[in-house]
């Protein structure tokens, strides 16, 4: 029993020894220096559907439940606490309780209550009077069937059916918790959260701070006094202000691979990490539009593409070739290489592909001589246009000759909406590595942002079926197989996931850059600056 | 010279109300508008709700009505409200002409200091080396873009001093302002001064063959007075003129630069509004740089009068 005592007793000082000093070396103070890429479109995370309002403003807010901001890897696993102390499920996993923390306050000193967290869902799910000007991931929650409140601090989710991953989606950067008492409108401009920092001042196209909030429910935290984001549009100014010292950290992902040979040599003591961004370059095919309602011509397209081609182009080598969900390692649910080669379009001979698709073509009547005239419509952002060009290139292999139509940034998604395209480039983000995000938001019926309007009934029950199935090995193949149906349709082929690096200053400590997704590590409550 | 400006400052108000209809017609008849810019964040758009923003931000109303809504907000001071930030337009434009009018005053500064002396001279010294000098400077002033000199002058501070002259809104005084933005003002006003040096060697070329400059060497006046006095004085007019354009462009035409040296002014500010559709953003700074373009050429033509006597505003 004694040596018990002892050994128990000798354990905790040798783990108070190991802890101790990582613990005891976090400083408090001074301002952490981000740059911005672009000028943000408002300060309401549930309203936007970009990196741009999310990595600024996820520092405003908590969520009921978060991923593990120590983790590099988004999971279920991951997933830890935040405005909810815990939570379950009932018996018909239909019903998820959250029991929430006591004592926390919004910026402006009103007490956090379930409450607001009904006011929230309610909005994303249209039954608020006070509802979102815009509301991108309604899809989200489509099974919701209702918020109960069980008291100030109880909180039911009612669900259609039951989603073993409905938890998940409560953990990106994109689920905080708003506050009932302010409006949409005032969220836009001026957020108030119960998160780190609260919002200080938005100045547009110049820059956003965010001032430590001392009355932050996990005590001790945040360390920084405040966070300054600087807007500068333009790519060689902030890299090369970035290398000068003037910040200490790039804005997520703007580092590409080229550039990262140009910041390491420059500035060799920045910490630099290449992650895949989530983000995957594909192809949108109109299906109303001729030609491209002849799913033979779909076909050839999908079959003259080099997806290596791309990859070695555009990153170096460092991207990676996938189907609709980020492949492995960091990916939990794509597909490794051998898995992929067997979906169609997908052979690593290309040559025989391209063999294949020019007979498609010949048969149709096209050849050198008399090729398809098409216009291939991107937006006019570098990272959409490089790959247009190597598209067109590649689909003048099969007797298509493309021209490229360059679309003004601002109108691209309502010129995509409206269907005003035959075949185009696209660039589309993934916020949580989980079937039901990526699927739900791309491939259903009804989902607004479904951009080529892509409509398998057979493909939407396959989806419902994986978002019901609880086994993970099971439901990974049922998602195999939604991506077999994908691929064989042509709904929006994915060519590839690109990677791009983040790069921060050796002084910026607490800082864990996620792998398998860009949404979600921006609270910033753990980093701090060792000066 | 009493009815010659009250006939100009008519034209000048008759100038700015075809401006203010010529901005609100052709900005509505570029493809795409603020809702579907709205959206375009969201990725996606939906049609009711876009409709529904349109009603808002009262865009569903006739042209005229939007029109004479815009104008009489503006008689009364009032610029409406940006779609984009939803906050007053005079709060975001107001902070912004400050900047740029520093940038711009330093930049003329620049231009005019260098370009009208290094041009007398150049013209002094004709065909001399220091003139074939001043001449390779000007040409390349006038050829290399501004944004390359702008990262150009980046990259060589990075490099040697480790440091970047980007702007920066809390310097803690006007010294400081003004010293911080003499960088981006150089760059600026190198190309514009080649263009006053060039100008005003030429011109100086043509007057100093005249007779009256030869009459005054005859009487033994000094070089300096000859050159300055005499011959800069008559020359000066078509520079006064190119003066005057360079300082209305110099007010929204500094996209680039306050671009590569992220000073957030007028011009970028303009440009990121016209693409975003913001409508009383755009209406109302197009129109403060017309009033500013049209002033300008006032005081210019007054210049005139003062510079030489012979010209004179009269029936």
């Amino acid at each position: 029993m004694a040596s018990n005592f002892v050994r128990g007793f000798c354990a905790a000082v040798v783990a108070l020894a190991l802890s101790a000093p990582a613990a005891l070396a976090q400083k408090a103070g001074g301002t952490m220096r981000i740059y911005h890429r672009d000028n943000l479109p408002s300060g309401s995370i549930h309203e936007e559907a970009t990196i741009s309002t999310v990595s600024p403003f996820m520092a405003v807010f908590n969520n009921l439940v978060v991923y593990d901001q120590q983790q590099k890897l988004n999971s279920p696993e991951t997933i830890v606490p935040e405005l909810a102390e815990s939570w379950a499920w009932d018996s018909s996993k239909t019903k998820l309780t959250f029991k929430l923390r006591q004592g926390v306050k919004w910026h402006d000193g009103k007490p956090f209550t379930a409450k607001d967290v009904a006011c929230t869902w309610n909005k994303l799910t249209g039954k608020d009077k006070d509802d979102f000007r815009k509301n991108p991931r309604a899809i989200w929650w489509h099974n919701l069937k209702e918020v109960t409140v069980n008291g100030d601090h109880d909180v039911t989710f009612n669900l259609n059916r039951p989603q073993p991953s409905f938890l998940s989606l409560f953990a990106s950067g994109y689920s905080p918790v708003y506050p009932c008492h302010v409006s949409t409108k005032d969220m836009r401009t001026n957020p108030i959260g119960t998160g780190p920092f609260k919002f200080v001042e938005f100045k547009r196209g110049e820059s956003v701070t965010f001032a430590r909030n001392p009355d932050y429910w996990k005590k001790g935290h945040p360390y920084l006094d405040g966070i300054e984001w600087k807007v500068i549009e333009n790519r060689s100014t902030r890299i090369l202000a970035f290398v000068a010292g003037e910040f200490d950290m790039t804005f997520s992902a703007d580092v590409t691979v080229p550039l990262l040979k140009d910041v390491t040599s420059q500035a060799p003591k920045a910490i630099c990490e290449l992650a895949p961004t989530y983000v995957s370059t594909n192809l949108i095919i109109n299906p109303k539009a001729p030609p491209f309602n002849e799913a033979k011509i779909r076909k050839a397209v999908a079959l003259t593409l080099d997806r290596k081609a791309y990859i070695d182009i555009l990153s170096g080598g460092k991207a990676n070739i996938a189907g609709v969900m980020l492949p492995p390692p960091e990916g939990l649910w794509g597909m490794p290489p051998e898995e992929l080669q067997k979906l169609p379009g997908y052979a690593a001979d290309v040559e025989k592909s391209r063999a294949e698709a020019r007979q498609i073509m010949e048969g149709l009547g096209y050849s050198d001589a008399k090729p398809l005239k098409v216009k291939v419509s991107t937006r006019n952002i570098a990272i959409y246009r490089d790959p247009a060009v190597i598209l067109i290139d590649q689909m003048k292999k099969i007797h298509i000759d493309g021209e490229l139509e360059v679309i003004d940034t601002s109108i691209w998604h309502a010129k995509v909406t409206r269907g005003e395209f035959a075949v185009g480039l696209n660039l589309t983000g993934v916020a949580v590595d989980d079937p039901d995000v990526n699927l739900y938001e791309n491939y259903a019926c009804d989902s607004e942002r479904n951009l080529t309007q892509y409509c398998n009934k057979e493909v939407d029950a396959l989806i419902d079926k994986q978002s019901q199935e609880t086994d993970f090995a099971k439901r990974k193949q049922l998602v195999w197989q939604i991506e077999h149906k994908l691929a064989e349709d042509l709904a929006r082929p994915i060519i590839m996931y690109d990677r791009a690096a983040t790069c921060w200053q050796p002084h910026l400590k607490g800082f864990v850059l996620h792998a398998n997704s860009i949404y979600n590590n921006w609270r910033l409550d753990d980093v701090w600056l060792d000066k | 010279m009493g009815a010659y400006l009250i006939r100009r400052l008519l034209l000048m108000l008759v100038t700015l109300f075809g401006m203010s209809i010529l901005i609100f017609v052709m900005l509505r008849l570029v493809p795409g508008n603020i809702t579907d810019i709205i959206f375009d964040s969201a990725g996606f758009v939906n049609p009711a709700a876009k409709k529904k923003i349109e009603r808002q931000l009262g865009l569903d109303q006739p042209i005229v009505t939007q029109y004479v809504s815009w104008i009489s907000g503006l008689a009364r001071g009032d610029l409406g409200y940006a779609y984009v930030s939803e906050k007053p337009a005079i709060d975001e434009i107001l902070p912004r002409i400050p900047v740029t009018a520093k940038l711009a005053v330093l930049a003329l500064a620049f231009s005019v200091l260098f370009g009208v002396p290094l041009g007398v001279i150049s013209a002094v010294r004709q065909n001399t080396s220091l003139d074939y000098a001043l001449r390779v400077l000007s040409l390349s002033g006038l050829s290399l873009p501004s944004f390359w000199l702008g990262l150009l002058i980046l990259m060589a501070f990075v490099h040697w001093f480790g440091w970047i002259p980007i702007y920066k809104s809390n310097t803690g005084s006007f010294w400081h302002d003004m010293a911080l933005l003499s960088i981006p003002a150089a760059a600026v006003g190198f190309r514009s001064s080649a263009l006053v040096m060039r100008l005003t060697r030429s011109s100086m070329l043509e007057v100093m063959r005249q007779d009256y400059i030869r009459t005054a060497r005859a009487k033994g006046a000094s070089d300096v007075a000859v050159n300055y006095d005499h011959a800069l004085r008559n020359a000066v007019l078509p520079v006064v003129t190119i003066i005057g354009i360079e300082a209305a462009f110099l007010i929204g035409g500094l996209i680039v630069t306050e671009t590569v040296f992220n000073i957030p002014g007028v011009a970028r500010f303009l440009v990121e509004a016209i693409r975003w559709r913001d409508y009383p953003i755009v209406q109302n700074l197009v129109m403060f740089i017309a009033i500013v373009v049209v002033v300008v050429n006032f005081i210019v033509d007054m210049l005139y009068v003062v510079l030489d006597p012979r010209i004179k505003y009269e029936e």
